[in-house]
């Protein structure tokens, strides 16, 4: 019923303007006014030019200053503050040159409202004027080239040897991470045939030494004031790496490892305090459509102090040691030095060893 | 004296075409071969105009519905249910896989339905023989079935909007591994393989057009219109069919591949892949092979959408301000230097994809230097405004509009091709405002101002100008408040293609704007069919239209206001001179067609013009005998 009347209201609506438009045409018919070159209301759209770009960019200029903080992220890591730096000197040169163009393109169609009386200005080319903003724009677009490019390079260079590895890994519709391990401190190789849906979601390759100590993590711990390196893939589709707070963004690829250095400036704790949020979380999201969960693919990013990371890398269990049936794919020879390197107690679960021996060798 | 009315002599290559001129063969046949299968130019461009009004309130609805998502997320959608059917989950919410087909389908309409097919088909089929002085294309029968080719390609991809597992949804770059893996996404499945199929029909479609284009520009230009006096129009046609030429091959090839990989077990584009518990036998391909092929497209098509609009606003606004377009050469030469480096700046799109950081800075200074040619586009644009003498007919107002959207949006740029500026707004709403503006509604605003311009010409009616000007400052104002807070969501990081933004702390804000945000697109869209009825009204009870009615120098308004099959009843006129003629001084009135000789405007001639009279005999246009 509900919607039957306003059916009716709006075919209602629609008559009246209708028949406001036929009116008005046959008002102007009858008149006999056929307007020659320009309707009499030519005039009004200039003044409306003028009054747009006023109020608008009085909207612009209000909102971008009112709502400051509402739009700019914190940033938390060194390359970062540098790109902020760049993005807001990029702005400034940006908002001055549209602000110029605007109000002259604008101030030119309120002025020159076609006047019978008047003759447009013949004024085919200027040479002069040409070659000066062809050049202006190229010297001003040059500058900002190389101090981006200064910034790209120094961004994509390789990492240094010391820098703390994670890695993540991406699929529908998670994102987990990969240490490795405070024994070896090598992440082990993986394998994507070796992925299964009973434990081993990484592939590893147990026959690699350096995977016993790999441990895993669902939240994204790292220290801040060291490098760290990503080392980042994804299982299924494309995935991309958001760290919005620290300018951090890369795809993960099947079948190509990227990675993506920074540093990280400030703790959890710290952020918290600058601020005054009690519950801030750094977060780390999605930003490469992977399909129906696209949009909740978050992790939780906690940034330590340096003895605080190290800490929470000791109280963290190997991934072999959760799983330890997987043992019995670790090469006999290697096996012990495996529950050793996981944390395994080798007493404890010498029968279960055995047992797993035995099952090889009848085999 | 030699004599203006050129078109009074009598037809000398025979090709008279009133419908009652029985001497002849017969090119108005019946109701099939006059408006189905036509090959006049004219008609085919009226075909993809309307197929491409179709497009777009299409592609324009369903960025309504996910608008609805994002703005009012809380709100209950089961009134869509008649219409979406399964789509809406029984809580009343969007399908979350559904929302991403929406987005999907609205950027492959827009770009390649609307602004592709409906753009270029229209106004480079309308106009080039009109403003070359061309009796119709290279090829009718190519142009036919450059229309009918798009047509099956449209009746495919409309056919995928009701599959069971709905459309494509992988984003409308369709990359794979998502979009080859029926697992990965329901539209992966029935609804990708009708997306690949319609896109080769689609490029086969835009490739007989280009050909044709590109034949008839050099080869049919009527005599004394030489390549510096064409038109900026017939430029930016030919640029774009000579880009469109070069690049829509290679998205084929990569569809191509695609099709491999998705059904006959080639390993192109996938490589390493676990999904759904299974470890697929695919090694050794590359997904960012298929981005550097679908970019190597997807750039230059920016341009292909957006040069035609540049010609079309062009010419309105030299018409328009009463002024010679300021920098006539310069505007080819930017156009020309736009389309080259248009093919060398594709990988900016993927300079965190993984590629080589080095490809990444040789890929920000090339798309940098972009920016040069096209400042100087606007530069031109608002130099040939000033001292002008304006008239706000709507194809001017839309065409201010595109200048305007064209800075707004391109300026942002700036960052964008900025690699390491990048890295932050990759894949925001910072990119979704830019590209909005540059070129989806840039091109929109062009098409806009080629209808309202053109119109009398199509149907030998006038639209209703107070109609086309409410049009226009109601999407002016709404298309900016729908893209510029875009700007502020995406510097705050909040990436696109995201169904809802609460899992995210980080995200949470600007509930406010993106509800502002989705008012003015369901108000825009609504402003939509004031053009719609002023449109469809004027066809039929439209003001009748006089020869001239902007009072303008092309070819096209020497015409007869019905123009009939072979464009002009008598000899196809000669050119003289540049069309920019306006307001010249010492002429009599502020307007010279091209087709007047420099012999009949002494008044007025600069000092290089009167020498050219001499030549104009030679031209074969004025008969020896009377000079």
């Amino acid at each position: 019923m509900m919607s039957l009347i306003i059916g009716i209201g709006v075919v209602l609506v629609l008559t009246i303007f209708y028949l406001i438009f036929r009116v008005s045409r046959l008002v102007g018919i009858a008149k006999g006014k056929d307007p020659d070159r320009v309707s009499s209301s030519n005039g009004v759209h200039g003044n409306l030019f003028m009054l747009f770009m006023i109020g608008g960019l009085v909207a612009f200029f209000w909102y971008s200053w009112a709502h400051f903080d509402e739009y700019t992220l914190p940033v938390a890591s060194i390359h970062g503050a540098e790109t902020d730096m760049l993005f807001w000197v990029s702005m400034a040169v940006v908002v001055a040159a549209f602000v110029i163009i605007t109000i002259i393109m604008f101030v030119f169609t309120y002025q020159y409202k076609y006047d019978e009386n008047r003759k447009a200005k013949f004024y085919p080319d200027n040479h002069y004027l040409e070659l000066a903003w062809t050049i202006i724009p190229a010297v001003v677009l040059s500058l900002l080239i190389f101090t981006g490019l200064k910034s790209w390079n120094e961004i994509t260079s390789p990492a240094s040897a010391e820098a703390e590895v994670v890695e993540l890994v991406g699929q529908q519709f998670a994102w987990t991470a990969r240490y490795p391990g405070i024994k070896d401190n090598q992440l082990g190789t993986v394998n994507y045939r070796l992925i299964d849906n009973y434990g081993n979601e990484f592939g590893l390759d147990l026959s690699d030494k350096n995977s016993f100590d790999d441990f895993k993590s669902l939240e994204l711990h790292i220290p801040a004031g060291k490098e760290i390196l990503l080392k980042i893939r994804a299982k299924d589709v494309l995935h991309s790496v958001f760290l919005p707070h620290f300018r951090v963004k890369m795809d993960a690829v099947p079948g190509m490892p990227t990675n993506f250095k920074f540093t990280a400036t400030k703790t959890t704790a710290q952020m918290r305090e600058e601020t005054g949020n009690p519950n801030f979380n750094y977060e780390m999201a999605c930003t490469e459509v992977c399909g129906r969960g696209h949009f909740s693919m978050k992790m939780a990013v906690v940034v330590h102090t340096q003895d605080e990371f190290e800490e929470w890398k000791k109280t963290q269990e190997a991934w072999l040691k959760q799983n330890p049936t997987y043992l019995e794919k670790v090469p006999a020879g290697l096996r012990e030095a495996a529950m050793i390197s996981a944390g395994i107690p080798v007493e404890s679960l010498s029968t279960s060893a055995q047992s797993v021996n035995q099952a090889i060798s009848v085999n | 004296m030699a004599t203006t009315d050129i078109h009074v002599h009598s037809a000398v290559h025979g090709h008279d075409d009133h419908g009652h001129d029985h001497d002849h063969e017969h090119h108005e046949g019946n109701f099939w071969t006059k408006y189905i299968f036509s090959e006049d130019h004219k008609v085919i461009a009226k075909q993809f105009l309307i197929t491409g009004i179709f497009w777009a309130l299409l592609g324009g609805t369903l960025s309504v519905i996910f608008r609805l998502q994002l703005g009012f997320p809380d709100m209950n959608l089961d009134w869509l249910k008649p219409v979406l059917g399964g789509w809406i989950t029984p809580e009343g919410k969007l399908d979350p896989e559904f929302y991403l087909a929406l987005v999907t389908m609205h950027g492959t309409i827009m770009v390649f339905f609307v602004l592709t097919a409906g753009l270029s088909g229209t106004f480079s089929n309308f106009l080039i023989p009109l403003q070359i002085g061309a009796r119709d294309m290279a090829s009718g029968f190519m142009n036919m079935l450059s229309y009918w080719f798009f047509f099956v390609s449209s009746v495919i991809m409309f056919t995928s909007l009701f599959l069971q597992d709905g459309p494509a949804g992988g984003g409308w770059v369709i990359y794979p591994p998502l979009s080859a893996l029926p697992q990965a996404i329901k539209g992966s499945g029935m609804g990708m393989t009708l997306w690949l199929v319609s896109m080769a029909l689609f490029i086969v479609s835009s490739l007989l057009g280009g050909i044709n284009y590109i034949t008839t520009v050099i080869n049919m230009r009527t005599k004394g219109m030489s390549f510096t006096r064409m038109p900026l129009t017939i430029w930016a046609f030919f640029f774009t069919a000579i880009i469109g030429l070069l690049s829509f091959p290679v998205l084929f090839s990569a569809a191509l591949l695609l099709i491999f990989d998705r059904s006959f077990g080639t390993s192109f584009f996938l490589s390493d892949i676990y999904i759904a518990g299974e470890a697929l036998p695919n090694v050794g391909g590359s997904p960012i092979l298929f981005q550097h092929l679908f970019w190597f497209l997807g750039h230059p098509e920016v341009y292909i959408v957006l040069l035609p609009a540049l010609g079309l606003s062009s010419e309105i606004i030299a018409t328009n301000a009463r002024k010679p377009i300021f920098g006539y050469k310069a505007m080819i030469g930017s156009m020309l230097f736009i389309g080259i480096l248009s093919f060398i700046v594709w990988a900016h799109h993927m300079f965190v994809t993984g590629m080589n950081p080095f490809l990444g800075s040789i890929f920000m200074l090339l798309t940098l230097i972009i920016a040069v040619p096209s400042a100087v586009k606007i530069f031109n644009y608002v130099t040939t405004l000033w001292q002008g003498n304006i008239r706000f007919t709507p194809g001017m107002l839309f065409s201010i509009g595109l200048v305007s959207f064209f800075l707004t949006g391109g300026i942002t740029g700036v960052f964008l091709g900025n690699s390491a500026l990048d890295i932050q707004l990759h894949d925001t709403y910072f990119v979704v405002a830019h590209f909005h503006l540059v070129m989806g509604s840039a091109s929109f605003f062009g098409m806009m101002a080629g209808v309202y311009h053109w119109f009398p010409k199509m149907f030998g009616r006038m639209m209703d100008e107070r109609l086309g000007q409410i049009h226009f400052w109601i999407t002016f104002i709404g298309v900016y408040l729908v893209f510029f807070p875009m700007h502020y969501i995406g510097i705050a990081g909040f990436p696109r293609r995201y169904y809802s933004w609460t899992n995210f702390e980080t995200f949470s804000g600007f509930a406010d704007l993106n509800m502002l945000v989705s008012i003015a697109a369901v108000a825009t869209l609504a402003a939509q069919f004031i053009f719609l009825f002023n449109f469809f009204y004027s066809i039929f009870r439209g003001r009748v239209a006089s020869a001239n009615p902007w009072k303008s120098n092309t070819l096209e308004w020497t015409t007869p206001v019905n123009v009939g099959h072979g464009n002009w009843p008598g000899a196809i006129p000669n050119v003289y001179r540049w069309p920019y003629d306006y307001s010249k001084p010492g002429a009599k009135d502020d307007y010279i067609p091209q087709h007047i000789p420099f012999s009949e405007t002494p008044e007025s001639n600069l000092p290089g013009e009167n020498e050219q009279i001499k030549l104009e005999s030679s031209d074969g246009s004025i008969s020896p005998d009377k000079h």
